[in-house]
């Protein structure tokens, strides 16, 4: 099947002339439209807009004109990020209707790369989630058992990409929201050194950090996904001015050497048992290839999810201020008749009330209580400390190793609506994934086997800043020696929604 | 009554006149249309970024260095979270935990002496748009924002508790205006809000050195006038609670200009929690020592230094250096002419009157007469020393080179204002005048001796003006003893 292609097969037969962009874009439409309904990955679809970047694409290749290295492979962009004229509504009510102005850099990016946009992908509210069931219009499935959850936020973005609804995605990972989703779908998803791929465009959740990244059914596609992203940005002053190497040229380097941490604190209490055997037996995998296994401690890892949950919603507290009613998006109507000086704060509680879900409410109130005068020194700048100790841990730790190995969520996927009454359970399921962005570090999550009901679990490997080439070839040679990437889920399509 | 004094310390907030916002690169001109200088940043779109203007942290150094400020090797920028309409983030990038420089301090020169007042901190922050109501808007029943001023760069300094009399007050805010037009980072103009007060103040018992365990804080006091009625006010009513054996409580109050008096906006408990923390979209300022110093290097003579140097250097007075500093263009004219080679205090009195009545007739600012001002000056203030013109003559001359630009020396001719001669000539006249008014000149050998006013007016009027009026009385007398 042509939708579950990998983009580099893809550009090479489009290169050969065997096959033209439009083929593949009207191929994984079909498969949208073949699987949409059950799936629900998209928030909002953009054929015509797809098939006219397809059009362009070949025509451009027939005049022999130059091409980017991904020109022509389709992609699913998570609504968080902005794309001009494209409604972008983070899954919320609240900006139901918001088009911007403008391209977030990525998005830019994707249009001068040359790929075809598919739609807006679904996600949390705002991103804030771990089952893509916060989000405001509907639910996203997992490919691999439709009564469960694909993980979040970035659901949308990673079930496409595991139901052949596109070749490729993007997401955004604030505490596993790339990563996550991807080990739960069976794909390929990375969180880049905070800094490496450019934010503006990216409504933020929590500044310090977002990272977009890409979610691929290959680690080759990743690499060169990656590198389209990539890179300086003069409008985002938290980017970093680093060179971007090419991802791809070096994922077959050997991997003998390489000297692989494995965390004690990642394999305690809470852990599935399948996940445990898939991640331990992938690990066995990579020292069979030559790496070393290298027993290490990241001590402060169990203060993670609270220093996270205290970072993350101070700033999403501020952040998510600017979602007033006054200036754009959804505007409570029942504040429009008062004419007093009360009018003003009936229309943000009214707006706010009505506009945001019930996690980024909670949220809200949890940051702004972590804020406020008198708790300020005793949560946020306590936390800030011990950030800086989480980051000094995988200091510590990048001295004796390589790349740091464990699980990525701690168990497969769970049922919808399991976890919804039950936020700090749902909250654990990061517990593996937010230390990097804690410490701004990259991560992986790359397929290593399947659960014994047939979901699948995935190998996270955390690298040390702009370490993002020793993943890659560490996770290429991973895949490469393994069948994992192979299997493809069962979904049976149901029609159009 | 007890005799009080004031414990007052002012934060200035100043529109720095930089070309383009703090944070994007729209335009921050004064009185354009609503909401036409503006982009996705400034209004505080999904997803955006700020970046800061490299120029605003430059005048921020400028200002630092002129305020004898030590300015941080790193400072932070930080978030002030609050809700208003004319906020399009809901928050105000500003600095909280770190700030841009501290530790400054100016000397007022008083009549009693200097008085020093220290700058606790300056930091960068980034003006809010404004809200403009139904009466204004002839909407009715709405509210509408411009944004055009949302992002515009500002400066505030804050004062330490130093001043305390309304004439410190007055001098301090006089001194920093000064000092801010001068070095080039603001124009101040208060007209157009581009310079706004805050004010603590508290009142204690004189010769008592503790701060008043209460504390008053007034905003938006937007030019000079307003701020020193709402301080006057505030430390009457603070006396005259204090007289009564009342303790003053610890409040934010507004100035109603219509009532001249301060009212109650919200008492401390109400205090607003701005929920600082820093902001994670910029990184922290990082000013090498290298810029500074070159900053230092460029920065210009400030106005007291200008003020002593022009008494030391000119022996002008006192009176006349004030005035002549409180323009870096006015004090450049002034210099211009005696450079030209006019006499110091005559530069000093023709810029004073002739040239100020003309600028203030006008609207029009010093800095925008042509380069050839000073020459002119001295070349017209050398014709009445020379006794060419008079000085009556000399003002239409130098206002006629003003309006219409014609060289002193071609409207003298033109309009044949050169003085009458001395001598015969002016002596023929007086001659005339006498014997056409029989009258007053019996009156004056009479005794009545301002009856020879009566008789130079007669020859001023018969020369058209163009006479010397003390060599006309000089020849009447002549004629008349």
């Amino acid at each position: 099947m042509l939708c579950y292609a990998n983009a580099h097969e893809l550009v090479r037969r489009m290169q050969a002339g065997e096959l033209s962009a439009q083929e593949i874009t009207r191929a994984v439409l079909e498969r949208i439209d073949e699987v949409e309904g059950t799936v629900g990955a998209y928030v909002n679809l953009c054929p015509e807009r797809a098939l006219e970047t397809a059009g362009a694409v070949d025509d451009a290749r027939a005049r022999g004109t130059d091409l980017p290295p991904l020109a022509g492979v389709p992609i699913a962009v998570k609504d968080v990020i902005c794309m001009q004229g494209m409604p972008t509504t983070c899954s919320s009510r609240i900006l139901e209707n918001f088009r911007p102005p403008y391209d977030a850099t990525v998005a830019r990016r994707v249009i001068d790369g040359r790929m075809p946009v598919l739609g807006k992908a679904n996600m949390d509210e705002f991103a804030m989630g771990s089952s893509t069931e916060n989000s405001a219009f509907h639910i996203t499935r997992n490919p691999w058992d439709t009564e469960r959850i694909p993980g979040g936020s970035s659901g949308g973005s990673a079930a496409a990409v595991a139901a052949g609804e596109a070749i490729l995605a993007l997401g955004s990972d604030t505490g596993g929201s790339i990563r996550q989703p991807a080990c739960l779908c069976g794909v390929v998803g990375l969180k880049p050194t905070y800094g490496r791929v450019s934010r503006y465009g990216l409504v933020a959740f929590a500044s310090s950090l977002d990272q977009i990244g890409p979610i691929t059914r290959s680690v080759r596609d990743c690499a060169l996904l990656l590198g389209a992203i990539s890179g300086h940005d003069p409008l985002d002053s938290t980017s970093l001015d680093e060179p971007v190497p090419d991802y791809a040229a070096s994922l077959e380097r050997p991997v003998s050497g390489m000297r692989i941490g494995v965390p004690a604190e990642y394999f305690t209490e809470g852990i599935d048992g399948d996940v445990r055997e898939s991640v331990e037996a992938a690990i066995d995998q990579l020292v069979s290839l030559g790496a070393k296994r290298v027993d290490i401690s990241l001590p402060h890892t169990k203060y993670a999810v609270a220093t996270y949950y205290i970072v993350a919603t101070a700033e999403a507290s501020s952040n998510l201020a600017r979602y007033d009613g006054v200036h754009y998006g959804y505007r409570s109507k029942s504040a429009d008749q008062a004419s007093d000086a009360s009018a003003i704060i009936a229309l943000y509680e009214n707006t706010r009330a009505e506009g945001f879900g019930d996690e980024v409410k909670r949220r809200i109130m949890l940051g702004t209580y972590a804020l406020s005068a008198g708790y300020y020194d005793a949560y946020y700048l306590r936390a800030l400390r011990v950030r800086t100790l989480l980051r000094r841990d995988f200091d510590a730790a990048f001295e004796k190793v390589d790349c740091v190995a464990c699980p990525v969520s701690p168990t497969p996927a769970f049922r919808i609506g399991e976890k919804m009454d039950d936020p700090l359970s749902m909250y654990l399921s990061d517990i593996y994934t937010i230390s990097a962005n804690l410490a701004g570090i990259p991560g992986i999550s790359v397929p290593c086997g399947l659960t014994s009901q047939g979901l699948p679990v995935g190998l996270q490997l955390l690298g040390s800043p702009l370490g993002e080439e020793a993943l890659l070839r560490l996770a290429y040679a991973f895949e490469q020696s393994t069948e994992h990437h192979t299997v493809r889920p069962e979904l049976a399509g149901k029609g159009a929604a | 009554m007890a005799a009080y004094e004031p414990v007052i310390g002012l934060e200035i907030h100043v529109e720095l006149t930089t070309n383009t916002k703090v944070f994007c690169g729209c335009s921050t001109a004064f009185g354009a249309e609503p909401n036409t200088q503006v982009c996705p940043v400034c209004i505080g779109m999904p997803g955006v970024l700020p970046v800061i203007n490299e120029r605003v942290v430059e005048y921020a150094i400028r200002a630092a260095l002129a305020l004898n400020c030590r300015v941080a090797p790193q400072s932070s920028m930080d978030r002030k979270n609050y809700y208003y309409p004319d906020l399009p983030k809901n928050y105000q990038i500003s600095q909280n935990y770190e700030c841009f420089a501290t530790d400054g301090w100016v000397d007022l020169s008083l009549p009693g002496g200097e008085h020093r007042v220290g700058i606790g901190n300056l930091h960068i922050e980034e003006d809010a748009g404004k809200n403009v109501h139904a009466e204004d808007t002839g909407l009715l029943g709405f509210s509408c924002v411009d944004l055009n001023r949302a992002g515009v760069p500002l400066l505030e300094i804050v004062s330490e508790p130093d001043i305390h009399t309304l004439e410190q007050l007055d001098a301090y805010m006089e001194l920093m205006r000064g000092i801010l037009v001068y070095i080039g980072v603001s124009d101040c103009r208060m007209e157009e809000g581009r310079l706004r007060f805050e004010a603590n103040v508290s009142v204690r018992e004189e010769g008592d050195a503790s701060l008043p365990p209460f504390r008053v804080e007034m905003k938006n006091l937007n030019s000079v006038k307003i701020c020193h009625q709402a301080v006057e006010f505030e430390i009457e009513r603070q006396s005259e609670a204090l007289e009564r054996g009342e303790t003053p409580s610890s409040e934010t109050r507004l100035w109603d200009p219509k009532r001249r008096i301060t009212q109650t906006m919200r008492s401390k408990e109400e205090a607003k929690d701005y929920r600082y923390f820093p902001e994670p979209d910029l990184v922290p300022l990082v000013i090498e020592q290298a810029w500074v110093e070159r900053v230092r290097a460029g920065l210009p003579e400030l106005p007291h230094h200008k003020r002593e140097r022009l008494v030391a250097e000119y022996g002008l007075p006192e009176y006349d250096a004030a005035v002549l500093t409180t323009d870096g263009a006015v004090a450049d004219l002034f210099e211009g002419a005696v450079a030209a080679g006019a006499p110091a205090k005559e530069a000093s009195n023709w810029v004073m009157g002739e040239l100020f009545r003309l600028l203030k007739e006008d609207e029009r600012d010093a800095s925008s007469l042509p380069p050839e001002t000073p020459g002119v000056l001295s070349e017209v203030i050398g014709y009445v020393s020379s006794g060419r013109i008079n000085r009556n003559a000399a003002k239409t001359v130098f206002e006629e080179w003003y309006r219409i630009g014609v060289a002193p020396d071609a409207i003298i001719k033109e309009r044949g204002l050169e003085v009458v001669g001395g001598g015969a000539e002016l002596e023929g006249i007086a001659r005339g005048v006498i014997e056409a008014n029989e009258k007053p000149v019996a009156d004056f050998r009479a005794g009545k001796k301002q009856a020879i006013g009566f008789l130079v007016g007669q020859v001023m009027k018969e020369t058209r003006g163009s006479a010397d009026a003390n060599a006309a009385r000089e020849a009447l007398l002549k004629l008349l003893s």
